[in-house]
């Protein structure tokens, strides 16, 4: 299960009141308005708190996500490309979250660079759905990812700083 | 000047022609000198000799006349080195999609199915509306749906996007799959409003028997077990077969636990209160159905019932403890042994938080507000 930390975040994004997907030509646009705000309000929430770490923005009518998130170890800023598409089941299951960059380096992901959640995590979004959003898509399932993966794949040297890697090349 | 990506992308797709030429090239190879192809079959023959490819399916009396048949396939993913312990892929069709590659080997195997391959994922909105289509209108004959839709994907989101489909148009099909762990898998057969549908109730697991404590998860998301897989599948063509030829009895759901030898078998009916409206409307339709039928065939059919129970043998007693009980959030539905949900879902909603607010915002100001965060 998600840590302390992580359960406070959680517990601080507002839940959304439509349940509606994609397909949902009447109320998506409802719930699209739902998500940003519960996203706006996540990010300016990790803002204060100092802890802003990822972006997202999608395509006009909702489908389509892309945006970074970051991860800082051992006080360098590790920055991550991630993308997925909202399934047309959608919100009764959760989108795949896929960090395209880390496909291949890492067991813990699908073909494609979706991430592998935990097996808490389709409980916790079924018993959630439909209040659930990608707010906490993002604090439960991409977050703990990064948090687990990221130091693991840069001790093993699967990912190097940017800026290490230029100074690396430039010897 | 192009960009390194650019380039890896122009590298990729010259890799996967000369992939194909190679292919068209040993295929062209292997007529020539082996006459390995033969030429397809416009009408069947039920003459039971060797040079009728056909000759041993039509000994099986029983089983009546084989029509010619369809394979839609449908599948995103490419041909991965990773796959040769379990799928019927060889090494030269790596980079291919799966959908081609399956159709060649497959044609090979027996020219006289159709094939249509569709290279896509299945859950993402366009292309659901052309899956749909393709359910509806796919069939054999130009406009009429298919037979049957065969569910052999990995994942949940898929599982659910199928369920939905099927659901909508109404549509019979059979599910299958092998657990993460690779030691267990099922079938399932799902009639809409007649059966429990992938949503009537949260995804059923065939126990393994397997602590939990000892299974190391770290590190890794699924095993597969080339052997399990092999098994599931077998059980799930015999299912078809039995299904479309109308033999024996259809399996409502059967599960494989390959730790004990253990197949655990059931029926569900579908769940009034199912999260799906197609679902429950599809039971709607069921039950008027069912009131119009004439009563001798409705005592026919409880006979079958009772006859079904009896040959299954199986006790339809809770697995769950006590303890198990409290521990969980939500009722566990009633399974035979061996048989359980992956999780329980209250039937109250938990603790609710503080939810969004009305906004006077339109999406686009919320759209641009989240750009300049």
């Amino acid at each position: 299960m998600a840590d302390e930390a992580t359960r406070r975040a959680v517990s601080q994004i507002p839940l959304l009141k439509t349940h509606a997907g994609p397909r949902d030509r009447a109320l998506w646009p409802q719930r699209l308005k739902e998500e940003y705000q519960a996203l706006i309000h996540f990010v300016e929430q990790n803002k204060a708190a100092d802890n802003d770490w990822f972006r997202l923005e999608s395509n006009a009518d909702g489908t389509r996500w892309t945006g970074t998130c970051w991860f800082i170890h051992e006080l360098l800023r590790y920055e991550f490309r991630l993308e997925f598409d909202v399934p047309v089941t959608y919100p009764d299951t959760a989108p795949e979250v896929a960090v395209p960059e880390l496909d291949g380096k890492t067991a813990k992901m699908y073909r494609g660079g979706k991430i592998c959640l935990t097996e808490h995590f389709a409980p916790l979004w079924a018993r959630n759905a439909p209040r659930f959003g990608l707010a906490h898509l993002m604090a439960l399932g991409l977050g703990p990812w990064l948090a687990v993966e990221v130091p693991d794949l840069i001790s093993k040297g699967h990912v190097i700083h940017k800026e290490q890697q230029r100074e690396a090349a430039a010897e | 000047m192009a960009t390194v990506e650019e380039l890896k992308l122009r590298v990729r797709e010259l890799e996967n022609e000369l992939i194909k030429c190679k292919q068209k090239q040993s295929a062209a190879e292997d007529a020539q000198s082996q006459e390995l192809h033969r030429p397809k079959i416009d009408k069947m023959s039920a003459e039971v000799v060797d040079s009728n490819p056909y000759s041993r399916l039509m000994a099986l009396k029983r089983m009546g006349i084989v029509d010619d048949y369809e394979l839609l396939l449908f599948d995103y993913d490419k041909v991965e080195l990773a796959n040769m312990n379990r799928l019927f892929f060889q090494p030269h069709q790596a980079g291919l999609s799966k959908v081609e590659a399956a159709e060649h080997t497959l044609r090979n195997i027996n020219p006289d199915v159709s094939f249509e391959t569709h290279n896509y994922n299945i859950t993402t909105m366009e292309n659901f509306t052309h899956f749909m289509e393709r359910i509806s209108q796919g069939g054999l004959e130009d406009g009429k749906p298919v037979d049957l839709v065969l569910s052999c994907v990995d994942n949940f989101e898929a599982r659910m996007a199928i369920n939905t489909a099927c659901n909508e148009l109404g549509q019979i099909w059979m599910e299958s799959g092998v657990s993460e762990n690779a030691v267990s898998g099922h079938i399932q057969l799902i009639i809409p409003g007649e059966t429990a549908c992938f949503a009537c109730a949260p995804p059923l697991v065939v126990a393994a028997n397997i602590d939990e404590k000892t299974l190391k998860r770290e590190g890794v998301c699924a095993a597969s077990l080339p052997t399990t897989m092999g098994v599931v599948a077998g059980i799930l063509v015999q299912n078809v077969l039995k299904y479309l030829l109308k033999f024996g009895t259809v399996s409502y759901y059967l599960g494989y636990n390959a730790m004990q030898d253990f197949f655990p078998t059931m029926a569900m009916k579908a769940n009034p209160q199912c999260n799906d409206r197609y679902c429950r409307k599809q039971q709607e339709e069921y039950k008027k159905k069912e009131a119009e039928r004439p009563k001798v065939e409705v005592v026919e059919v409880e006979e079958e019932v009772v006859h079904e129970d009896n040959e299954w043998g199986i006790e339809l007693v809770s697995e769950v403890s006590d303890a198990e009980l409290q521990a969980a959030s939500g009722s566990v539905p009633d399974l035979p042994e061996g048989i359980t949900v992956a999780y329980t879902i209250p039937a109250e909603s938990p603790a609710s938080g503080e939810t969004v607010e009305e906004t006077e915002q339109s999406l686009e100001e919320l759209m641009a507000q989240m750009r300049k965060l």
